[in-house]
């Protein structure tokens, strides 16, 4: 392992501009005749756009070797597992996991199901060692994503556990004040995002798992907007288990993965059951793999696999910390740029620091729809609403916010762009 | 689908701006209830999960007693939070639909829906619909039919439950 010193340098302009060559569909015009626009793609943090390299990795996939895997004594058989589990351990490599701790799910949302699941089951009578109980206590934080507050509030309500939550400051940052207050004694599971899909502030991972660790809580990490954008090693920060989806690190939807310490997962019961997770069967009883595939039931991602790899093989090549860096001077450019503009608050923190380049904003007397209806005209591609994460909204005395986010492919130009649309649209509705 | 940008003048027309700004029977108040009209009034609230967008809007009927068409609409108000496409779209349900009677709103609410789902290829009738012809752009952009549905859906459900004088997203 070598320690790194100096900062990587950022990835440059023109290095942005060749990558940028990789996305066919950056090359989409917006509206038609003579007000046809580029697209200006500010949604990254909702779903990325796909490099030709996995668009083609899949294809070429498709084309030669495509078959069940795990199954078949046949020449195709044995090319798709083979492909199959490279991805594992691609992906396994690119979040520094052991390559029996990484299960493929549909989604993040499905790998923090299974786990809520898992812990709250007691089909086997005697509830085991993580069985979540009356008297214990799982905590969150106020920044979640619905998919990482909705299944612990039910895993709670199945198992009589008391959900408890670590406030946000108005700063946009969690109140790490009240740690003492909310993790304890009866703390089991800390669940919380690394970075926050709204507000892009990124969370101190190390803190959080030493005051879990100090009472034996396990912990789960959302890792669905940090894998994208900042290089990640789960075994370095030390959490049980994280998930993170593959739709918003350049793969394709349908395929997420839920990562954790193969121990944690062999001691868990299985969610989803039927083929390919058994060992043994009857017709009255069943045995289980292990992990992973202990929870892939069914026939899996297969081909979403594939480009999931070619995926985590570009990010590589353009290297995690170099996209880190462009992202941290896009964060700059765009709080700069959005702060400037009369009329408009950013729901987040408002510095730079220990945040990636997703900005959420308020524009005064203008609903965020209005505002994307306007930067769509413009050719310009936002997010508005809540972002699956009311309780952040209402904690900051709104219903619902625009949201602009970058990526590795998203260049100065377009950032001017956008801010030089949303400087229009307060007169636009007559608002001054 | 139709591509929508460029479009943005054909959706938001200036009626749909002006009332906007102005939200015609906005803040929800009490009606006055006449017995020798046999007023009641129902309450709706609506809510889209999709964006967080909410509106409550009560209205007062006349000549509940009798049958459906003599029946009127003598109030409405509303309160709520959305974009300006479902504000608008409220407001011009309040000029269109009050003093008139409950046939005639409803005949007037059946042919904006009918505008609403063309997806641009309905020509709405002014006689019929005033303002709200307006919102036949909206029509073009999928993702903002609900929006100038929303106060309009509410006017429906709050019809229906004069019958009983039920408020719906009220605390008895």
């Amino acid at each position: 392992m070598t320690v790194q010193t100096v900062p990587s340098p950022a990835l440059s302009g023109s290095e942005v501009q060749r990558l940028r060559a990789d996305f066919p569909i950056l090359r989409r015009q917006i509206g038609s005749g003579a007000e046809r626009t580029p697209l200006v793609y500010l949604d990254s943090a909702a779903t990325s756009q796909r490099p030709s390299q996995v668009l083609d990795a899949e294809r070429r996939f498709a084309e030669t070797s495509y078959s069940a895997v795990h199954r078949g004594a046949h020449t195709l058989a044995g090319e798709s597992t083979d492909a199959y589990e490279a991805a594992r351990e691609a992906v396994a490599r690119f979040v520094g996991m052991p390559v029996d701790g990484v299960v493929w799910t549909r989604n993040a949302t499905e790998g923090i199901n299974i786990l809520a699941a898992a812990l709250t089951d007691r089909s086997d009578g005697a509830a085991g060692a993580l069985t979540l109980r009356p008297g214990d206590e799982v905590v969150v934080t106020e920044m979640e994503h619905h998919a990482n507050l909705v299944p612990w509030q039910r895993a709670c309500a199945r198992s009589g556990a008391t959900l408890r939550w670590i406030p946000l400051g108005d700063d946009g940052r969690l109140d790490l004040g009240a740690l003492d207050d909310v993790i304890g004694p009866r703390t089991k599971v800390l669940a919380f995002a690394h970075v926050s899909n709204v507000l892009g502030t990124i969370n101190p991972v190390a803190e959080l798992v030493r005051r879990a660790r100090a009472v034996g809580a396990l912990t789960v990490l959302d890792a669905c907007q940090s894998v994208p954008h900042l290089p990640v090693d789960l075994t370095a920060l030390g959490v049980d288990a994280a998930v993170f989806s593959g739709h918003k690190m350049l793969g394709p939807t349908g395929i997420g993965v839920l990562a954790a310490r193969p121990d944690l997962l062999n001691a868990l019961p299985p969610v989803v059951t039927g083929g390919s997770m058994v060992e043994v069967v009857t017709m009255t009883t069943a045995t289980f793999r292990e992990a992973p595939q202990r929870f892939e039931a069914g026939t899996p991602p297969v081909s979403q696999a594939v480009a999931l790899h070619a995926a985590v093989d570009y990010l590589s090549a353009v290297g995690m910390d170099r996209i880190a860096a462009r992202e941290d001077e896009l964060a700059q450019r765009l709080l700069a740029g959005i702060s400037a503009v009369p009329g408009v608050r950013v729901i987040g923190p408002a510095e730079p620091r220990d945040r990636i380049a997703t900005v959420a904003f308020a524009v005064d007397d203008v609903h965020p729809h209005d505002v994307g209806q306007v930067l769509d005209a413009a050719g310009i591609a936002v997010r508005v609403g809540h972002h699956c994460a009311q309780p952040v909204h209402r904690r900051y005395g709104v219903n619902s916010t625009t949201r602009a986010s970058a990526y590795l492919y998203t260049t100065d130009d377009e950032v001017d762009a956008f801010v030089a649309a949303l400087g229009a649209v307060r007169g636009f509705f007559g608002r001054n | 689908m139709a591509p929508s940008g460029g479009s943005l003048e054909g959706l938001y027309q200036q009626v749909i701006l002006d009332h906007a700004k102005e939200k015609h029977g906005h803040g929800l108040r009490e009606p006055v209830l006449d017995a020798a009209l046999a007023v009641g009034s129902g309450q709706s609230r609506q809510y889209n999960p999709l964006c967080g967008d909410e509106v409550t809007l009560r209205v007062a009927v006349s000549g509940l007693e009798g049958p459906i068409p003599g029946r009127r609409v003598e109030d409405l108000s509303w309160a709520g939070e959305g974009c300006s496409i479902s504000q608008a779209a409220t407001s011009v349900l309040y000029d269109l639909v009050v003093g008139h009677p409950v046939e005639e709103a409803l005949r007037i609410v059946g042919d904006y829906r009918a505008m609403l789902r063309s997806r641009g290829e309905a020509e709405p009738d002014e006689e019929v619909l005033g303002d709200a012809v307006a919102f036949a752009g909206v029509s073009r952009h999928a993702n903002r039919v609900k929006c100038a549905i929303l106060g309009w859906t509410a006017f429906e459900d709050a019809l229906l439950r004069t019958e009983t004088g039920a408020r719906d997203g009220e605390v008895r």
